[in-house]
C-alpha cells in the first residue's frame, strides 16, 4: 500500500478506486494481494475485504454443502431463490417484517431477507425444504394440512419454520407460548385458528402422543 | 342413468364433509411452486422504473445509463405516456430486464426522467375535494320519514383506502419461443387472464399459454395482466428470453390493490319503539384517479324511505380495484354504525333494535335464526349491557352486532372429464385456486359423482389450455366449477354406464355408481367393479365436457345467490391506552350446499380474520405535501398477528332449508361485517363512537379526549 | 442495493482499521436486521460494509464488578433468556421480550438495537433523517402520529428506536466501545444536519460492551403497543427506583431516549399536530411501569 492510498483509506478523500485498491488496511495483512486466497474454506472469514464482485462461499443447507458465488450484497434469501432455487422461503415484505422469508440458522429462526449471504457462510442453515417432504412431512407441516392452516400457502413455509423451532425447543409449549414463536410472522388470508390448533396438535405429536 | 342434481344428505360419500385439501402438503412442505418461483433456464429479472411525483407532466425518459450497466439486457420504456400526464407516485413509466435481480434493481435508478411537476391532491375525506356531480337517488319521501319519527340521529362515518396486501406481489413471468407466449402470470382469472393483451403484444390470442398452478392471494386484485403483463410480454420478446416481473412491496401496496374509501354524514329517523322510519346518507370516498361509487347503501336494512348522495374525491393515488365483497365491507360499517348509534340514542338493546327493524331486510326469518344462534353463541344475554352502563376501571368490554349479505351466484364454467379404460379418471378445468381449495372442490364433485374416493381424480386446473372456466370473484367459483364438473362427470358416467348395461343385463338407467362399483339401484348384488366396467371402453376414453349455464343451474337447484350472516364482536378497550383487544368473534353463516365444509370454514374463519385487520389496523397513509403512500410497507401497514384476533366461533347454517338452494359462493361474505361489529362494540364498551376506521389507539384516546 | 465489498475483521482493531472516518463511507454490519433493509433502501450506500460476526470478545453476558457486562454482539434473544438480566433487570428483559418476533431476537444484537437508525416514515421514504423540503418539515405539515412529542423542537422530529436505550439510561449503564466509555445517558443525540446521527459514536468506532451497574434498583418497562406480535411501541417508560430516588425514562416520545425530569412525566410536551395522544399514554405508561417496579414485574 502507498502512502497516498494510506491516506485515501483513512482520510476524507475515500475514493472508491482508492478504496478498492486499499484492501486490507493495516501492514500486517497489506502483502496479500486477492481477497480469494485468504478465505477459509467456506468463505466465513478473509483477512482482506471481499468483493464488490462476486466471492466464492459454501452454505450448508439442509445438511449439504452448496458452494455458490455471489456479491456480497446479495441477501441469504436472494441466495437461496435465485442462485440455488431453493423457493420455499418466500419473498413479501423484504423488510424483516413479515417472516415468509423465515429459516434457521444455527437452529434458531431467521429472517432470510435481512440476512447477508456472505454472513450465512458457515453456518447450518435449514429451509422449509429440510423440514420435510410432502411424502413425509415433519409434525407441523402434517398438522398443518390436518387443520387447513393454510389458505394461499404463500405464507406458510414462513410459519412451519417458525413453529418447528417454537415446538422443537418447547414442545410443552402452551398455545400462548407457541403463538409467540409465530409473533414474527403474518398471513393475509387469515389462517390463524386452523394455525392455533395447528401447533396444539403438533406439539402433541412431537410429545408422541395420538 | 345419473342426473345432475345434487344427492340428498343420506347419499352423499363427500360433499358437506370435511375435507383435506389436496395441495395441503405440496404448500406446506414448500414445494409448490408460485409465479413467483419460477426460475426458468436462462431468465432474466425486470424492476420497472417509477414516477416519484404524484402529478407530473413527463417530458422524457433516459434509459441510456441503465442500458450501459453490465448485465442489463433489455430496455421498454413507455414512449406512449411522454408528453402525458403522470397521476400518481409509482406509475411505472420504464423498465429494465437484467441478469440478476441485483443489477436490475441498480439499473432501475440509473433511469432518467424530466418532469414539469403539476399540483397534486391525495386527501379523499373532505368533501370539498369532491368533483363532478353527486349521484343522488331516492326511494320513498325522505323527509315524510323524518316527519314520522320521534328521535334523529345524525353522524360521520368512515372507512379509509386499504389494500390488498396479497403476500405473493402481482406480477409473472413470461417467455416468448416460436412467436408463442408462455405466461406464469399470479393470477385469479387463469382462463381470461390473457384476453386483450394481444392488442399491447402483437401475438395472437391462440397463441398465449397461461399457467397458475398457486398463487399467494389476489382478493379481487389479479384479473387481468395489467401494465406489467405487457411490459414482460414485451421485454421476453425483445430479449429472447424468461423474464420475471413481480413488484416490489412498496409497489404492491401503492398502485397494485386499492380499496376505496367512504366517509359519509348519516341521519336517521326512529320511533321510540326502535322502528327506522328514514335514512339519509351522503357519501364521499375515492377510487384513485377513476370513477367512484358504493354500491348497497344503505345496507341489508332498507327503511321505505331513504334517499342517498355520493361524490366521489379524484386523487393521486394507485387506482381502485375490486376488494373482497366491493362496497359491502365500507357501505356496512357506515350503515350499522348509524343503526347502533341510533338504537343507543333511545336506549334500546342493540339486538332488540335489529329485531325490529327486520322487516326492512330481503330475508327477515334468515336474519332472525343466524341473529339467535350468534347471540347464544356469544353469551349475549350475559355481556349485553348499554351504552350508558359502563364498565368500571379503565378497561371496559363490549359487544357489537352487524349482518351482511351477498349474491355468489356460480360463474360461466366449463369442465372435461375423461374416464379411460385402465379405470382413471382426468378432471380437467381452467380455473384456478387462490387458497380457497378450488382444486379439491373439483376433485370432490366429481369423485361424488361417480362414486370413487377423491384420490381416484386426477385434477388438472390453471392453465388456459383447459376448458374455460370463469375468473374468481364475487364469490362465484364454487358454485360454477361445482356445476361444470357436475355436468361432465353426470355426462361422462352415463356414457360408461351404458357400457355397464350390456354386460350385468340391467337399463343403464337402472344402474348407480357407488363406493368404485357400477351397481343396479339397491342391488348390490348385481354390480362390477369400476375397473371392470371401465375395461369395456375398448374403444377409447369417455371424454365429455360439461357447462354452467347459470340461469338453468339456478332453476335446477344447483346453484343459487344470496347469503346472509350475522356477527358480534366481543371487545376490551383500554381507556388509558387506546387499545382495542378483540376477545371473541361470533360469526354464523348461511350458503346453501356446503361442498367441502373445512375449507369452507376456513374461507370464513378468513374472511373473519381479515375484517378485523381491516377494523383496527389498515389504512393506507398519503402524505398531503409530497402524495407518497408513507406506509408502503408491512411495518406501518399493518395486518393481524396470530395474537390479535381473539377466539373466533364459526356457525355454518346446515340442513334441507339450506341445502336444497344448490350450492353458493362463500369468498365474500364473511369480510364484510366485522368491521361494522367490532367499531360497534367498541362504541358500546367506551359509550362513545370511534367515527373512523381503523380503530387505533390514537383515534381511541383522541375520541375519549 | 448498490454493491459494496464485505470485511469480516477478527479484532476490534481490524474492524475499526476498516471503518471510514466519514459516515456513509462504511457502515458496521452486526445483526443485519436494521442495516440490511437500510441499504435496500437506499438510505446508505457504503463501499464497504465491515460485519462483526467474526469479531472475539463482543459475544457474551459476564458478571463483574457489580455490574452485568452485556457484549455487543450478544443477541437480544441471549439476553432476555439470560438469568441474571431476568433476575436484575426486568426492564431489559421486557423491553426485548416485547420485540416479539424470534427471528429479530436470533439475530438482532444489543449493539445493533442501540445504532439501528429511525423508523420515520420520511427518512424512510427517502426524505432525509431530518425530512426538510423547501426548507420546511415535511413532518410538522404531514402525518406525524408516530413522531416526537418531546425535543421536537429543532429539525429532528423522528423518534429514537431502540428498544434498550431507554432502560439502559434508567440503569445508569455505560456503553463501551472500541475508544472510550460514554454514560448511556449521553450516547445518544439529536442530529442538527444530514451528516450527523443519532448516538455520539463516530463512523469509525463501534460499541465493545454494555455495563449495567447491579444497583439494587427495582425496575421495569411498559409499553403500549398496538399489535401482540412484531410491532413498533407508541410509548415505553422505562423505570428505576433505587433509595437514591426514581429515573424515568421515555422511548418513542423523542429523537432520543427522554429522561423525564419532575414528576410529571408528560411536563414540556409540545404535540404535532397529530400526535397529542401520546401525552395520554406517556401518563399510563409510566404510571404502570412504576407500578410494575413495586411489583416486580414487566409486561
Amino acid at each position: 500500500m502507498t502512502a497516498d492510498e494510506k491516506t485515501n483509506m483513512q482520510g476524507k478523500g475515500l475514493s472508491r478506486r482508492g478504496f478498492l485498491k486499499g484492501v486490507g488496511a493495516g501492514g500486517a495483512v497489506a502483502t496479500i494481494a486477492t481477497g480469494c486466497s485468504t478465505i477459509d474454506r467456506d468463505g466465513v472469514v478473509s483477512l482482506t475485504p471481499r468483493g464488490p464482485e462476486n466471492t466464492p462461499i459454501t452454505l450448508n443447507i439442509n445438511g449439504r454443502r452448496r458452494k455458490l458465488e455471489v456479491e456480497p450484497r446479495v441477501t441469504l434469501l436472494d441466495a437461496l431463490r435465485n442462485r440455488l432455487d431453493l423457493t420455499g422461503a418466500k419473498k413479501v415484505c423484504d423488510r424483516g417484517t413479515c417472516g415468509s422469508c423465515t429459516v434457521l440458522v444455527d437452529g434458531e429462526p431467521a429472517y432470510s431477507c435481512s440476512m447477508l449471504a456472505v454472513e450465512a457462510a458457515g453456518r447450518k442453515i435449514t429451509t422449509v425444504e429440510g423440514l420435510g417432504s410432502p411424502e413425509q412431512m415433519n409434525a407441523v407441516q402434517e398438522a398443518f394440512v390436518e387443520n387447513d392452516a393454510q389458505q394461499c400457502g404463500f405464507c406458510t413455509p414462513g410459519f412451519v419454520v417458525a413453529c418447528t423451532s417454537v415446538l422443537d425447543k418447547n414442545p410443552d409449549a402452551t398455545l400462548e407460548e407457541a403463538q409467540a414463536g409465530c409473533g414474527g410472522n403474518l398471513c393475509r388470508c387469515g389462517t390463524y385458528v386452523g394455525m392455533n390448533q395447528a401447533l396444539m396438535d403438533a406439539a402433541k405429536s412431537l410429545k408422541g402422543g395420538a | 342413468m345419473a342426473t345432475a342434481a345434487w344427492p340428498g344428505k343420506k347419499d352423499r360419500s363427500l360433499i358437506g364433509k370435511s375435507i383435506t385439501r389436496q395441495d395441503g402438503p405440496v404448500k406446506a412442505t414448500g414445494r409448490a411452486k408460485y409465479s413467483y418461483d419460477l426460475n426458468p433456464p436462462g431468465l432474466l429479472w425486470a424492476k420497472p422504473a417509477t414516477s416519484p411525483h404524484a402529478h407530473a407532466k413527463l417530458v422524457s425518459i433516459d434509459t441510456k445509463k441503465a442500458e450501459a450497466l453490465p448485465g442489463v439486457k433489455g430496455v421498454w420504456k413507455d414512449t406512449d405516456l411522454i408528453g402525458e400526464e403522470v397521476r400518481y407516485i409509482g406509475q411505472i413509466i420504464a423498465c429494465v430486464a437484467a441478469e440478476s435481480e441485483e443489477i436490475a434493481t441498480e439499473a432501475v435508478a440509473l433511469v432518467e426522467a424530466k418532469y414539469e411537476v403539476l399540483e397534486h391532491q391525495v386527501i379523499d375525506n373532505d368533501p370539498k375535494f369532491a368533483t363532478g356531480r353527486a349521484s343522488e337517488q331516492e326511494v320513498g319521501k325522505v323527509a315524510d320519514g323524518f316527519a314520522e319519527a320521534d328521535v334523529t340521529i345524525e353522524g360521520d362515518y368512515g372507512v379509509p383506502v386499504i389494500t390488498h396486501c396479497c403476500m405473493e406481489p402481482h406480477g409473472q413471468v413470461t417467455e416468448v419461443r416460436g412467436g408463442e407466449l408462455y405466461a406464469w402470470p399470479s393470477t385469479q382469472n387463469v382462463s381470461r387472464w390473457a384476453d386483450r393483451l394481444n392488442d399491447s403484444v402483437g401475438i395472437d390470442r391462440a397463441k398465449m399459454h397461461v399457467d397458475c398452478q398457486y398463487m399467494g392471494g389476489g382478493f379481487g386484485s389479479k384479473f387481468t395482466y395489467d401494465k406489467w403483463g405487457v411490459i414482460g410480454t414485451l421485454l421476453a420478446k425483445q430479449t429472447g428470453r424468461p423474464v420475471k416481473l413481480l413488484l416490489d412491496r412498496d409497489l404492491e401496496l401503492a398502485i397494485a390493490g386499492n380499496r376505496p374509501s367512504g366517509y359519509t354524514h348519516i341521519k336517521l329517523g326512529v320511533k321510540n319503539d326502535g322502528a327506522i322510519t328514514a335514512f339519509e346518507g351522503s357519501v364521499v370516498g375515492t377510487g384513485g384517479g377513476g370513477g367512484y361509487r358504493l354500491r348497497a347503501f344503505p345496507y341489508v336494512f332498507e327503511p321505505k324511505n331513504r334517499k342517498t348522495t355520493m361524490k366521489g374525491i379524484r386523487t393521486n393515488r394507485g387506482g381502485q380495484r375490486a376488494w373482497r365483497a366491493p362496497s359491502h365491507p365500507q357501505t356496512c360499517l357506515l350503515t350499522f354504525s348509524a343503526l347502533e348509534d341510533a338504537a343507543a340514542k333511545i336506549g334500546m338493546d342493540a339486538a332488540a333494535f335489529y329485531k325490529k327493524n327486520l322487516n326492512l331486510t330481503a330475508r327477515p326469518d334468515v336474519y332472525a335464526e343466524e341473529l339467535d344462534i350468534a347471540m347464544k353463541m356469544i353469551g349475549y344475554a350475559e355481556k349485553a349491557h348499554l351504552r350508558t352502563k359502563l364498565d368500571a376501571g379503565p378497561v371496559k368490554r363490549g359487544l357489537g352486532i352487524a349482518m351482511h349479505t351477498w349474491g355468489g351466484l356460480g360463474h360461466g364454467s366449463e369442465c372435461r372429464v375423461t374416464i379411460n379404460p385402465d379405470g382413471s379418471v382426468k378432471a380437467e378445468i381452467g380455473t384456478q385456486d387462490l387458497g380457497t381449495g378450488a382444486r379439491t372442490v373439483v376433485s370432490i364433485i366429481a369423485a361424488e359423482t361417480l362414486g370413487l374416493p377423491l384420490e381416484a381424480i386426477d385434477t388438472r386446473i390453471g392453465n388456459n389450455a383447459y376448458p374455460a372456466s370463469g375468473g374468481s370473484g364475487g364469490s362465484t367459483t364454487t358454485g360454477g366449477i361445482s356445476v361444470s364438473t357436475r355436468m361432465a362427470a353426470t355426462d361422462a358416467l352415463n356414457d360408461l354406464l351404458g357400457h355397464a348395461a350390456t354386460k350385468l343385463g340391467v337399463a343403464a338407467d337402472k344402474l348407480e355408481a357407488k363406493g368404485g362399483r357400477i351397481r343396479e339401484m339397491g342391488n348390490a348384488a348385481k354390480s362390477m367393479s369400476w375397473a371392470d366396467a371401465c375395461k369395456m371402453l375398448r374403444t377409447g376414453s369417455i371424454s365429455k365436457t360439461g357447462q354452467n349455464n347459470r340461469t338453468e343451474a339456478q332453476k335446477a337447484g344447483l346453484i343459487d345467490a344470496g347469503v346472509g350472516g350475522v356477527q358480534i364482536a366481543d371487545v376490551s378497550v383500554d381507556t388509558e391506552t387506546g387499545v382495542v383487544t378483540l376477545n371473541e368473534m361470533a360469526a354464523v353463516q348461511d350458503c346453501g350446499l356446503i361442498v367441502n365444509m373445512k375449507t369452507c370454514e376456513s374461507q370464513v374463519f378468513g374472511g373473519v380474520i381479515m375484517g378485523i385487520t381491516s377494523a383496527l389496523f389498515e389504512e393506507a397513509l398519503y402524505d398531503p405535501t409530497t402524495g407518497r403512500m408513507l406506509n408502503a410497507d408491512m411495518e406501518f401497514y399493518r395486518i393481524a398477528g396470530i395474537k390479535d384476533v381473539g377466539t373466533i366461533k364459526v356457525h355454518m347454517m346446515t340442513g334441507e332449508e339450506y341445502e336444497k338452494r344448490g350450492i353458493i359462493g362463500i369468498g365474500e361474505p364473511p369480510v364484510i361485517a366485522p368491521a361494522a361489529a367490532i367499531s360497534n362494540a367498541v362504541a358500546n364498551a367506551i359509550g362513545v363512537r370511534v367515527p373512523y376506521l381503523p380503530l387505533t389507539p390514537e383515534r381511541v384516546l383522541n375520541v375519549l379526549a | 442495493m448498490k454493491s459494496f465489498e464485505y470485511a469480516t475483521p477478527r479484532t476490534v482493531d481490524e474492524a475499526v482499521e476498516q471503518l471510514a472516518e466519514q459516515w456513509g463511507e462504511t457502515e458496521v454490519l452486526a445483526g443485519g436486521t436494521d442495516l440490511v433493509t437500510c441499504l435496500k433502501q437506499g438510505l446508505t450506500a457504503p463501499k464497504r460494509v465491515v460485519s462483526l460476526k467474526a469479531v472475539k470478545d463482543l459475544k457474551g453476558i459476564s458478571s463483574t464488578k457489580g455490574a452485568l457486562t452485556i457484549g455487543a454482539m450478544t443477541t437480544m434473544g441471549e439476553l432476555a433468556g439470560n438469568a441474571g438480566v431476568q433476575k436484575h433487570f426486568p426492564s431489559l428483559a421486557t423491553a426485548v421480550k416485547n420485540i416479539a418476533s424470534p427471528q429479530l431476537l436470533s439475530t438482532g444484537t444489543v449493539g445493533g438495537d442501540l445504532c439501528q437508525r429511525p423508523r420515520c416514515w420520511y427518512y424512510r421514504n427517502g426524505y432525509g433523517l431530518l425530512a426538510q423540503q423547501d426548507g420546511k418539515s415535511l413532518v410538522t405539515a404531514g402525518d406525524n402520529r408516530y413522531h416526537a412529542i418531546f425535543g421536537n423542537a429543532g429539525k429532528a422530529k423522528f423518534v429514537s428506536a431502540s428498544s434498550l436505550g431507554p432502560p439502559l439510561i434508567a440503569l445508569g449503564a455505560t456503553i463501551k466501545t472500541s475508544s472510550r466509555e460514554i454514560a448511556a445517558d449521553k450516547f445518544f443525540q439529536t442530529p442538527k444536519s444530514e451528516n450527523e446521527r443519532e448516538t455520539v459514536l463516530k463512523p469509525n468506532e463501534i460499541i465493545t460492551a454494555i455495563s449495567v451497574p447491579l444497583s439494587g434498583a427495582e425496575n421495569a418497562t411498559y409499553e403500549i403497543r398496538h399489535r401482540q406480535g412484531l410491532d413498533w411501541p407508541y410509548v415505553t417508560a422505562s423505570v428505576a427506583k433505587t433509595n437514591g430516588g426514581t429515573k424515568v425514562v421515555l422511548g418513542h416520545v423523542a429523537p432520543t431516549p427522554w429522561i423525564v425530569a419532575g414528576n410529571d412525566a408528560a411536563q414540556g410536551a409540545k404535540p404535532l399536530s397529530g400526535n397529542g395522544y401520546k401525552v395520554k399514554m406517556v401518563k399510563t405508561a409510566v404510571k404502570r411501569a412504576l407500578a410494575a417496579a413495586s411489583n416486580g414485574a414487566s409486561n
